[in-house]
């Protein structure tokens, strides 16, 4: 499956043939592995435009659903009591542009691409009388917390008129799966041109075959767990023993 | 204010460790410096070598301070006992102080505590109240331990200090009480005992549910149980209760594993190597220091650490708000 998805995104990253393209835009890479010692890594998005224009980018983790929970106080205690479901959140969102993506795009077109907070489309599971402006609100918050949404426009420069590029930063928290980096022209407040790049965020290594294991052959992970614990202990008594 | 430092204390644990010693938890799905992980076996063995407790009762705690989610501090802490136990068992299987008849019985209840307590932490874990199960747990065993071993050492200090630490129970042969009532009989001649099997099961099962909620062996609670309420020889407890731990402990690790992949094995590993290497220390230092000191130390210890848990319960949180972490979202 993430073979799968790894080929697919090295296909579809591959920068179009025509030359003509008012936009061109390409990643760095289009693979980022979490090896056991990752801390967090850079993409570099570069393009060109055939002229003038602002340049807005939209970094889009898989959509998940998140579920944000609210604690009261019951008999002086804080406890977890009511829930809301965002059945489709992006997992991760970062915008980067020349200028405040709402100073050069009408509203109506950030509502259609998606971009900014206000912009963005979560649809919400929530039990009735539950208000879910304020766990929206939450999670936006939340996930800027953890550094999974982006809490401020990252700039992209230009180098000359025709060359962009920007750095985009993947915390070390970045959730796994096939992201689409999304770059839009923009000129007199109408997208010109538009290109998706996609993006595989993927667990490699030790790490991963790990935590593939514990959810997939939980049975035999357990007792693999058991088993190393036990000669764990053996082995430390022996040691002492001698020692 | 006092919210926003109290979230950042639970980010990085209140010490700023160099980055290059992160290490990532497969299974928790963390990131956490591998030398406050070390640090914190360390300390936690070092303790249990000094006071000769287990140590799983602080080690969970000590571990959700630092911002390891719960779930995945008890339920790794139950891996980690199998190892301790292990180790502490070898020597009295060598001096053959066990009462296998008696620790089997106990087991079987234990394995019924135990794999009910897993279901239920399954399902509080499902309905987001799991958390607050486990600290409220933590703060009654705590609080009642911390109090008990507090008001023992201060009459001990205060009364003849000439006088041995805690004289040997001298076991009575012919005192009934209603627990010689109960039905399902059995003679347990390792231990010159004629009981219902009721009450080792009953036992095993309370300290099984305890296991798989608490990730604590139980030791504290069985040992005195073995002792008082049952009358077994004080020579064959420890290593009875060690040979129940381990086996109630493996059944938890397994099923913890398999109901909720809350055991993460990187992090049992270095938790464990670390309370090895303290556990040698805190071995030698106890040789060297006051007993009844010691244990209200101890005691102080306890205290602060269910004070802690009693404070992050009712102080208003910084955030009301939590995101149910991805890959814990089932």
């Amino acid at each position: 499956m993430m073979r799968l998805l790894v080929l697919l995104a090295l296909f579809l990253g591959a920068p179009p043939a025509a030359a003509q393209s008012p936009l061109v835009a390409d990643l760095s890479k289009h693979l980022v592995a979490i090896t056991t010692g990752f801390t967090g890594t850079d993409v570099l998005l570069f393009g060109a435009v055939d002229g003038p224009g602002d340049v807005v980018v939209v970094v889009r983790g898989p959509p998940r659903a998140e579920k944000v929970r609210r604690k009261e106080r019951v008999a002086g205690i804080w406890m977890n009591r009511t829930s809301v479901i965002f059945t489709d959140a992006p997992s991760f969102y970062r915008l980067a542009a020349t200028k405040p993506p709402e100073a050069v795009l009408p509203p109506a077109l950030l509502d259609r691409h998606q971009i900014g907070f206000e912009h963005l489309d979560l649809a919400v599971e929530a039990d009735p009388g539950e208000n879910p402006a304020a766990f929206r609100d939450a999670l936006l918050r939340l996930k800027q917390r953890r550094n999974l949404y982006g809490d401020k426009v990252a700039p992209v420069s230009f180098l000359g008129n025709r060359l962009f590029r920007t750095e985009m930063y993947f915390p070390a928290n970045v959730p796994v799966g096939a992201y689409s980096v999304e770059v839009y022209l923009v000129r007199d407040g109408e997208v010109v041109s538009a290109q998706i790049t996609p993006l595989v965020i993927s667990k490699i290594g030790v790490g991963a075959e790990v935590y593939d294991f514990a959810h997939q052959r939980a049975p035999l992970y357990g007792i693999i767990a058991v088993v190393l614990a036990m000669s764990a202990g053996w082995l430390a008594a022996t040691a002492f023993k001698k020692g | 204010m006092r919210g926003a430092s109290r979230s950042l204390r639970g980010r990085c644990g209140g010490v700023t460790l160099p980055r290059k010693m992160q290490i990532y938890l497969p299974v928790a799905e963390l990131s956490v410096n591998a030398l406050l992980i070390l640090g914190l076996g360390g300390l936690v063995g070092f303790v249990s070598g000094l006071f000769g407790v287990g140590g799983g009762f602080l080690m969970a705690p000590l571990l959700m301070f630092i911002g390891v989610p719960a779930v995945i501090a008890v339920g790794t802490e139950a891996s980690q006992i199998v190892a301790a136990s292990v180790l502490g068992v070898i020597a009295h299987w060598r001096r053959g102080n066990i009462d296998y008849k008696m620790g089997l019985i106990l087991v079987a209840g234990g394995i019924a505590g135990s794999t009910l307590g897993v279901l239920a932490f399954r399902a509080l874990r499902g309905m987001g109240q799991i958390d607050v199960v486990i600290s409220l747990s933590y703060v009654v065993f705590l609080g009642g331990i911390g109090a008990l071993t507090l008001i023992e050492s201060v009459q001990l200090l205060r009364g003849t200090s000439q006088a041995p630490a805690a004289a040997p129970p001298r076991r009575k042969l012919h005192r009934h009480l209603w627990i010689h009532g109960l039905p399902l009989k059995m003679r347990f001649r390792r231990s010159k005992l004629y009981i219902s099997a009721m009450l080792p099961a009953g036992l095993g099962f309370f300290v099984g549910i305890m296991m798989a909620i608490m990730g604590v062996g139980g030791g504290f609670l069985l040992v005195p149980a073995l002792i008082y309420l049952l009358g077994m020889p004080s020579a064959l407890v420890v290593g009875t209760a060690l040979f129940q731990i381990i086996l109630v402990a493996a059944n938890t690790t397994l099923l913890q594993a398999m109901a909720n992949q809350t055991v993460d094995v990187v992090l049992a590993l270095m938790l464990l190597f670390g309370s090895i290497i303290g556990a040698q220390f805190g071995a030698r230092a106890g040789a060297q220091l006051h007993g009844e000191r010691l244990r209200g130390l101890l005691a102080l210890m306890v205290l602060a650490v269910c004070g802690k848990l009693v404070w992050d319960l009712v102080a208003p949180p910084a955030d009301p708000f939590t995101l149910v972490a991805g890959g814990l979202l089932e």
